[in-house]
């Protein structure tokens, strides 16, 4: 089995078993594998036509679709948990997407690259130039992430829509880190949702 | 596998056949094919469901024609579809004319039914295979697969008869016929009226004494249809405006353009090997489909009592059942909650891209079916 990436490590870790589950964004099925391997009922959305073909032939119930469009189709608190995992920051409205998941879901767990980690503000600060890092690995112009945003643009987000913060996790490679230092020292968040 | 010999296995059903048309059709005789075996469990059986003018030799010899299965390529030993583990059925409908019973059949006054046959709907075919599937003793299906009309054989047997089969895969299909579908299949349906052989459906007697039937209508329902199947892109790669065997226009009306002879052969060819009354019927089957209408008027209610596992597949290409239809199905499903799967290929083949040469449909055909057992 491979490793999983961190922070779908601490999403599957603390994803109930037995769930109904909707991973948006599910890229080659890695998540919801290892979801079903703890029971859960895994659904999935993919954008990607190579992806969808991957998980289909692992058996896996997977739609190609687009979060910003598709969402709407799913029926009001049909699953446990709406998981959107290194996708927000790839759509054009990660405001909706993120009601859309609450909707969807009793639960959502979000995680995304923190813009404001400190190599990224070195990048631009001395270089002038979009940070091409580790993690966001690809230039301004050709890269998916067209919302970028950081830990504490998305707190401020979820307290402006009223949206509770049921856990968070702050990770810096293999390490975490605490929600004081954040914003400055994760290179990804995981947030746990509710409404 | 290839034979020589027809391998068609015959039915004939001892009850009438009631339709939704209201009327019942007596004398019923479904003609299949099978390949693989049936486990002693009899849960491994997978139902192929055709198109418009396909015929249940999946991976057999056409009888007429002499040409291989219309799915070699899917189905057979180690294939997509393994018939090494699974039992392959695949039926011909009743309405055609390649075994099952059609216009062409003889009714009880030992005279060809003609237009007097029953119409008949989608929902209708599906009752003649899950007729036999009784007669088989299959209760429930591992699969039922089919492309274009097959397809919504696929849909309506998993609404209509939803305890019959646990899984469901759909290929470049739709619930319903939309206006453009019925438009092109009327253009064909008026062909083959308007052509005086056709007798108002009662050309068999005729053709046995040297009549032809109406078979200049029937080459241009298939002409207008065989457009449908193809890509624009496809077209003009394959004939552009290339000449046929000449070097400059003749300012006549031959068939000056390759693509004219190639349609005025595959329309030619067509009526070699299908009944003009089938045709009449079956497209009309496909124009009255619409699943959601079946269930007071909202295509989610048509899977409520669905337990199966979905797979859609659309082309790029095809403009014949485009994504939007396979999506408008998706999303009933997942409103259903049932477990979905859908994928939108890239091919360059228009409609026609599920009976050829694309690997990635392999991969997804044989992933999903693969699964659940």
């Amino acid at each position: 089995m491979s490793l999983l990436r961190p922070d779908l490590a601490v999403i599957a870790a603390n994803v109930a078993p037995g769930s109904r589950v909707l991973d948006v964004g599910c890229g080659d099925g890695t998540l919801m594998l290892a979801l079903r391997d703890k029971g859960c009922d895994a659904r999935g959305m993919e954008l990607d036509s190579a992806n969808v073909g991957l998980c289909v032939g692992k058996g896996l119930s997977v739609i190609q679709g687009d979060a910003d469009r598709d969402l709407a189709f799913y029926p009001d608190q049909s699953v446990d948990y709406a998981i959107l995992s290194q996708t927000l920051q790839t759509t054009m409205r990660p405001d909706r997407v993120l009601e859309e998941l609450l909707r969807i879901g009793r639960r959502a767990f979000v995680s995304f690259p923190n813009f404001a980690h400190w190599r990224v503000r070195l990048s631009l600060l001395w270089g002038g130039r979009m940070p091409v890092t580790r993690l966001l690995p690809v230039a301004w112009y050709e890269t998916p992430n067209i919302h970028h945003l950081t830990v504490d643009d998305f707190r401020e987000l979820v307290r402006s829509r009223g949206i509770t913060v049921e856990g968070a996790w702050f990770l810096s490679g293999d390490q975490t880190c605490s929600p004081a230092a954040a914003n400055f020292r994760a290179e990804h968040a995981v947030f746990l949702l509710t409404r | 596998m290839s034979t020589s010999t027809d391998t068609s296995q015959f039915l004939d059903l001892a009850q009438p056949l009631a339709l939704d048309g209201g009327q019942s059709l007596p004398g019923v005789r479904i003609a299949y094919e099978t390949q693989g075996t049936l486990n002693a469990a009899r849960d491994n059986a997978i139902l192929i469901c055709h198109a418009l003018t396909g015929d249940h030799h999946v991976v057999s010899d056409h009888p007429k024609t002499g040409k291989p299965g219309w799915w070699v390529r899917m189905v057979g030993p180690g294939k997509p579809i393994d018939t090494d583990r699974f039992f392959v059925i695949c039926a011909n409908v009743i309405g055609s004319c390649m075994g099952s019973t059609g216009p062409a059949s003889l009714a009880g006054d030992g005279r060809p039914w003609g237009m007097r046959f029953p119409v008949i709907t989608i929902r209708d075919m599906v009752r003649g295979h899950v007729a036999l599937l009784d007669a088989l003793g299959i209760e429930s299906l591992h699969a039922v697969v089919g492309g274009s009309m097959g397809g919504m054989q696929a849909l309506s047997l998993a609404s209509n008869f939803a305890d019959r089969t646990r899984a469901a895969l759909v290929i470049a299909s739709t619930a319903r016929h939309s206006a453009q579908n019925i438009a092109f299949h009327e253009v064909g349906r008026q062909a083959i009226m308007a052509d005086p052989e056709w007798r108002e459906g009662a050309y068999y007697e005729a053709r046995e004494s040297g009549g032809k039937g109406p078979e200049k209508g029937l080459s241009v329902a298939r002409m207008a249809a065989h457009i449908t199947y193809l890509s624009e892109a496809g077209l003009t790669e394959k004939f552009g405006r290339r000449l046929q065997d000449r070097e400059e226009k003749t300012f006549g009306f031959d068939a000056d353009f390759q693509i004219e002879s190639y349609l005025r052969y595959q329309g030619l060819a067509f009526t070699d090997r299908f009944d003009a009354n089938s045709y009449l019927y079956i497209t009309r089957a496909m124009d009255y489909f619409d699943l959601a209408e079946e269930h007071g008027g909202l295509l989610a209610h048509a899977f409520a009592a669905s337990k199966a596992r979905f797979c859609l597949v659309s082309f790029d290409t095809d403009w014949l059942y485009p994504t939007a239809d396979s999506r408008n199905v998706v999303h009933a499903l997942n409103a259903a909650g049932l477990p979905v799967s859908f994928v939108e290929l890239s091919a360059p083949y228009g409609h026609d891209s599920f009976l050829l040469d694309v690997p990635a449909l392999d991969r997804v055909v044989e992933g999903f079916l693969g699964e659940g057992h």
